[in-house]
């Protein structure tokens, strides 16, 4: 579904990624872990066409989008869900979700699109007229998921999902993209919590210092040092 | 006398309302002080002066032409010269923007010395002299219409913001240009149209400066200064805290004319600027950052 093939990535002169590859397949869920700085967001910036590669190649469904905008790119059906949710704090939620619908093939199918998002997050449905900035903390991070799942999204992205949130919502959030999983969308998750990350995902790439430096099954990334240590400890 | 001087006031103070209108949308989405707003307000002046004296429109009908010729205008200055800027750092892009657009009110302000001469010009409506008087008050038309255009375009403007994708666009690019972008929405998009829109508007207070004084080429400072005193009065991004804020500052000149001496006009709204940064920065009806 979504290939990656050795990119370069750099802001200005500086390099963050050095020929990073990586495949997700339709329908499952790939996790991307690495410490902090090692480019995860920067990798996920890239596929959502907010930087450009300087060398390699990005498909998407069999179209080279490495060098398309960003609208073109959630049209294909990518959304990508930042760090910490980015939710627009001093709108409604139901403005939120119908910015998230804001490409026009999605504006169309704004109201089979929200009616899903209420249902996988009834509490969405409500508070629609409360500003999205009074929010708990996992209700904005459901804000933010729900609107990403506005644009119909074929591969959805999530940025650490469980940055900021209590171990319990943690495990309640995991349980609801694992839901959205089994809906068809495929999913590519960044994650700092590698033990949650690895539980979740059929498959994980490990990033470090802009480069893949392993992939495979949850036991495959065991046997790397930098994983067992977070893993256990 | 004193109903008079605040109705005066109020009158006068929906116009300066008018004019930071504009320079609060640009400076509230693009983060570009443009200081030469007023330059942009005496070009809408003088296309409605030729509208009026060579097509023979009412000067009212004026306020269309100058609205999409600075809209025009507006969205050619920001492809041309404010596009650069934008992508700084925000602290670096507001010095930058402030040189450019003092050099920018330079040329405007000479082209217009170049086409148009030095010559005071304004638009006499037929209706200049008519007025209503209630109570005792007299309330001159061409006043009265200053708050009805300013209010018709704050509540235009209001529910453009609020009812349209393109407005809501434009609030979600304030709030998070990140998670805007993310969207799919065009943040260079949003800030022509934002730019443009402010130009507008400034175009739209240019008729009515042309209606109620007169203009000239040198006229931009004046109108600047006041809208940045409006706009500091107001706080940043208060659509409707603009129009108060013009409102107040009106009212405090015209107050200042009778007590005082009109020559201490332009100083009570300077103080009145000074105080609100001391003792509100965040302005009368802002929200405090953080």
């Amino acid at each position: 579904m979504l290939s990656i093939d050795k990119i370069d990535v750099f802001y200005r002169e500086l390099q963050a990624l050095w020929e990073v590859s990586l495949e997700v397949n339709e329908g499952e869920i790939i996790a991307l872990i690495g410490p902090n700085g090692a480019g995860k967001t920067t990798t996920l910036n890239t596929i959502s066409g907010l930087l450009k590669p300087a060398k390699g190649d990005i498909n998407f469904l069999g179209k080279a989008i490495g060098k398309e905008p960003v609208n073109k790119i959630v049209e294909l059906g990518i959304s990508q869900v930042p760090e910490s949710g980015k939710i627009f704090a001093g709108m409604s939620v139901y403005e939120n979700l119908e910015l998230g619908a804001f490409v026009p093939k999605a504006r169309k199918e704004k109201k089979q699109s929200l009616e899903r998002v209420y249902e996988i997050f009834p509490r969405l449905s409500e508070r629609q007229n409360q500003q999205a900035g009074t929010l708990s903390g996992g209700e904005r991070q459901m804000l933010a998921i729900g609107r990403a799942l506005m644009s119909k999204p074929r591969l959805l992205m999530l940025d650490e999902p469980s940055f900021g949130l209590a171990p319990i919502l943690v495990e309640q959030m995991f349980a609801m993209i694992e839901k959205i999983n089994q809906q068809g969308v495929t999913i590519l998750l960044v994650e700092q919590n590698i033990q949650l990350a690895l539980d979740l995902a059929h498959r994980a790439y490990l990033l470090e210092n802009g480069r893949i430096v392993g992939q495979g099954t949850a036991k495959d990334l065991l046997s790397f040092e930098s994983v067992r240590s977070s893993y256990l400890g | 006398m004193l109903g008079q001087i605040l109705v005066f006031g109020i009158l006068v103070g929906a116009l300066y309302g008018l004019v930071a209108l504009g320079l609060s949308l640009v400076f509230g989405v693009t983060k570009i002080l443009n200081v030469a707003h007023g330059e942009l307000v005496m070009l809408g002046g003088y296309a409605s002066f030729w509208a009026f004296s060579q097509l023979g429109l009412d000067p009212y009908l004026t306020i269309i032409i100058s609205f999409v010729s600075l809209f025009l205008i507006g969205a050619f200055l920001y492809r041309l010269i404010f596009s650069r800027t934008v992508k700084l750092p925000e602290e670096t892009k507001i010095k930058n923007t402030l040189l450019v657009a003092f050099g920018l009110s330079i040329i405007l302000q000479n082209l217009a010395l170049r086409f148009w001469s030095a010559d005071e010009r304004g638009i006499t409506a037929s209706y200049l002299g008519t007025a209503f008087t209630v109570l005792g008050i007299r309330f001159p038309v061409v006043r009265l219409a200053n708050l009805a255009v300013a209010v018709f375009f704050l509540v235009a403007l209001q529910l453009f913001l609020r009812k349209t994708y393109t407005g809501k666009a434009i609030r979600a690019t304030v709030q998070n240009w990140e998670a805007a972008s993310l969207m799919g929405i065009n943040i260079h998009k949003v800030y022509l149209i934002s730019f443009a829109i402010g130009a507008a508007l400034a175009g739209v207070a240019g008729t009515l400066v042309a209606v109620n004084y007169s203009i000239q080429p040198s006229m931009g400072l004046t109108w600047t200064l006041k809208a940045l005193i409006v706009m500091v009065l107001g706080g940043l991004g208060s659509i409707p805290g603009t129009l108060v804020g013009g409102l107040i500052l009106g009212v405090t000149e015209s107050t200042t004319s009778y007590f005082i001496s009109s020559n201490y006009r332009e100083v009570a709204g300077l103080v009145l600027f000074l105080l609100v940064l001391i003792f509100r920065p965040q302005g009368l009806f802002g929200v405090k950052e953080g």
